[in-house]
């Protein structure tokens, strides 16, 4: 099984009776699974407007003595991060995970930044389990350690642990565990003014002492092989270490924070050599060194200081040749050489008859030759950064094009327009185009309300109501919304209709002050998977057409098909009928039939 | 034993099914597996990958460059794309139906010659197998069914450690049930044409 699918089965046997998150890869898939089973497997589980909120609901719960589990994509910490540092000081009552799922080598983020660091930061415990079974066997020992401690625990997870597939043994599912609970108040342990939160902090260091000898006993630490070499891993990393190195002592890490102290300095002491195998930064490795350094011992250190494992990138069984002249390495053959014919490129794209292309398109067209900043966001909307669009100019992360905007807004010349999609706008547009009112930047926002949280694998978002779980809420209108922050220019548009919303994107270029477009039109994989996708398809009238390639040009659907000998036709198995291609068409030659 | 399979292709073409297959059909066998697949951004049309690795003892979720015992390619290019992945003594399983990327459709690429990328294949290993799976499973009932027209393929690879039989039942345990009988025959059209060869 998937390792998210055996994470959520490690929650069904740890009686986990409250769960939350902002979907976010690689850990989406254990949202999608919840939103299917909750109901049935008794917990509750809600889609948070935003990584921060989910934190915030799942502390409540296991505060009032319900197991919760929060759980996010690495960047999504980074939001949540305000909560969790004071969270630590407060304490749970009940066990509480926050799952952390990195993304080493940034299959599908921004960044690749090491989410150890705010285990240590926020004084919290880390579990970092290194395949499916042990994603889901290490649940069950998160919530022992979180309740023994009083404190939330860090999951930590990578994307080959997510995302890695592999026969995992159940065990007993606990069903002894509340689902209600009760607030039980206590205010200096949770109100954290200034008087309380100081000593608290002494208490969460106690706290700290109690999980470091917790950490000197766990079963999850503990030593294999023999070999006066010593390999100090955690995480996925160590299952290229457990098949591609031989003759070597290894130190498995499943809890790495607070590290093993006591343990490690045993390990170390009496090796001729140590090396430390981990992705990212050297966290393992300056614990180490510091712990050799306080424990006199003299013994030679290699991992990232000393530049024998990269500090970039996931790991493979490739970086294992690294140490080849350190220990012995399983042989792996020469890989085939590259071929010599020229390929054309395959990056991911934009879908036939994805809505995004057309304000986007509509976008270019009421531009002109108007300098302007397109600030994009987090969503398949990144992908309008490809030809024939380019309208991603800078992307830093959720809700960061609308912020920025109001920057380039004031320093530059240039128009500063920001696209957002619905999900993204809920999570964090508002407080971006609230600022920008209120400081008086000349901005557009426009919102790619497409119904849905797509590239995540279609989750709901408030924008779309709630309807699962036992639980229905109507949609929150978002042309309502934004009027009632006391926006002046409101414009929704259809963005099959490329010559309507180009009128409405010249009005809102020149519009003073900040103007909001919303796209709106649902994803058409939503509605194939709903199986609620109208039958229609569009078709090139082959003796109007005069071949000018706008349609290629401005909307570049995968649907429009450019023969060898120069007509334009539509592919009929990608095509939905949408229009956009017809839309543009100077010739109006391209025919839509329902 | 140890065996590695690199099952590459393009968003949508059931590469995740079919590793899904094998895996399924290797535990059934009742070795080890570890498996790794591509999620999210690289959904959306993009170049797929997912390594399905078995036997008696495999902890790794990922193979090394030029690891694959057998590299299931798909799609032409993506075959040529994917050479490292294999060595000189892989078996190579090359679907010849093109899947056309977004800028090829719409001509601002060009697709290269098929047979120029049989003969890269070919030049660099001597293991190559192709099969015309899209046009098989069109013959079988649907264009749909052509990843099992591959894993049908593959159980007839020379060296394959899972049979015949272990295959397809994994691969009709895995299907929506009203298409068994599209897949069954998929199956073994793509079995009986490697076969051949």
């Amino acid at each position: 099984m998937l390792g998210n699918e055996a994470i959520v089965r490690g929650l069904l046997e740890a009686g986990t009776r409250f769960a939350s998150t902002y979907p976010g890869t690689p850990s989406s898939e254990v949202g999608n699974i919840l939103e299917t089973i909750s109901d049935e497997a008794g917990l509750y589980f809600e889609f948070s407007t935003n990584e921060k909120t989910a934190v915030e609901v799942s502390a409540a719960a296991a505060s009032s003595g319900v197991r919760s589990f929060v759980f996010m994509k690495h960047v999504g910490l980074n939001v949540a991060a305000d909560p969790l540092m004071t969270l630590a000081y407060a304490g749970v009552r009940a066990g509480m995970l926050i799952m952390s799922a990195d993304d080493p080598s940034a299959h599908s983020s921004q960044n690749e930044q090491d989410n150890r660091y705010y285990a240590t930061l926020a004084l919290i415990p880390m579990i970092e389990p290194s395949n499916p079974q042990e994603a889901k066997d290490f649940v069950k020992e998160a919530y022992r350690v979180s309740e023994e401690t009083g404190l939330p625990v860090l999951y930590r997870t990578t994307t080959r642990v997510n995302h890695a597939r592999a026969p995992v043994v159940f065990g007993e599912i606990n069903r002894d565990t509340p689902l209600k609970g009760h607030f039980e108040k206590d205010d200096p342990s949770f109100v954290n003014i200034p008087a309380f939160a100081v000593r608290n902090r002494v208490r969460l260091l106690e706290k700290n002492k109690k999980a470091l000898e917790i950490s000197e006993n766990s079963p999850l630490n503990f030593t294999e092989g023999s070999g006066d070499v010593g390999v100090i891993t955690s995480g996925v990393s160590y299952c290229y270490v457990k098949e591609y190195l031989s003759g070597v002592s290894v130190l498995k890490l499943g809890m790495t924070n607070p590290l093993p102290e006591k343990k490690i300095a045993d390990f170390v002491k009496g090796k001729r050599m140590i090396i430390v195998v981990e992705e990212l930064e050297p966290f393992l490795e300056d614990t180490v060194l510091r712990i050799i350094a306080q424990n006199g011992i003299s013994v030679p250190v290699h991992g990232k200081r000393d530049g024998t494992l990269p500090r970039e990138w996931e790991f493979s069984p490739d970086t294992m040749k690294r140490l080849k002249d350190l220990v012995s390495v399983k042989d792996m053959p020469e890989p085939l050489p590259a071929g010599d014919v020229t390929l054309p490129g395959r990056p991911p794209s934009l879908c036939a008859g994805c809505p995004h292309r057309g304000i986007y398109a509509a976008t270019k067209k009421a531009v002109g030759k108007t300098p302007v900043v397109y600030c994009s966001d987090i969503g398949c909307y990144t992908l309008g950064v490809q030809a024939p669009f380019h309208t991603a100019d800078f992307i830093i992360c959720m809700g960061g094009g609308a912020g920025a905007a109001g920057g380039f807004a004031q320093v530059t010349d240039q128009k500063a327009i920001a696209f957002m999609g619905d999900s993204t706008f809920f999570h964090a547009g508002v407080q971006p185009l609230t600022s920008a009112l209120f400081n008086k930047h000349d901005i557009v926002m426009v919102i790619l309300d497409n119904r849905t949280t797509a590239m995540t694998g279609h989750q709901p978002n408030p924008g779309t109501g709630r309807h699962f779980g036992g639980v229905d809420t109507d949609a929150v209108d978002i042309e309502q919304l934004v009027k009632g922050i006391g926006i002046k220019f409101v414009r929704t548009v259809d963005p099959y209709n490329v010559t309507e919303c180009t009128k409405v994107m010249k009005e809102a270029i020149d519009f003073q002050g900040v103007a909001v477009v919303i796209s709106k039109q649902p994803c058409p994989l939503l509605l194939k998977k709903n199986k609620t996708l109208a039958k229609a398809t569009a078709s090139v009238k082959a003796d109007e057409c005069v071949k000018c390639y706008t349609c290629l040009r401005m909307i570049a659907c995968p649907a429009l098909v450019k023969r060898p000998d120069g007509s334009v036709e539509t592919d009929p198995v990608q095509c939905i009928g949408c229009g956009m291609c017809a839309s543009v068409c100077p010739k109006k030659c391209i025919e839509v039939r329902k | 034993m140890k065996y590695c399979v690199q099952i590459v292709g393009v968003g949508g073409q059931g590469v995740l099914m079919a590793s899904m297959v094998l895996g399924n059909a290797a535990m059934e066998a009742g070795y080890q597996v570890c498996m790794s697949e591509v999620h999210g951004m690289a959904q959306r049309g993009g170049s797929v990958l997912s390594t399905v690795r078995f036997g008696d003892e495999v902890y790794s979720p990922l193979e090394a460059t030029g690891g694959a015992d057998l590299l299931m390619s798909f799609e032409p290019v993506e075959t040529v794309r994917s050479l490292k992945l294999a060595n000189r003594d892989s078996a190579i399983l090359m679907n010849l139906d093109p899947v056309l990327p977004g800028n090829v459709a719409a001509g601002f690429e060009e697709y290269p010659d098929i047979q120029a990328l049989v003969d890269c294949v070919k030049a660099r290993n001597a293991n190559v197998r192709t099969i015309s799976a899209t046009t098989i499973a069109e013959e079988a009932g649907k264009a749909v069914a052509a990843n099992a027209v591959m894993i049908g393929a593959a159980a007839a690879t020379p060296g394959f450690p899972l049979s015949r039989e272990q295959l397809r039942d994994a691969l009709l345990a895995k299907v929506p049930p009203k298409t068994v009988d599209l897949n069954s025959k998929a199956f073994d059209m793509g079995y009986d044409a490697m076969s051949k060869q």
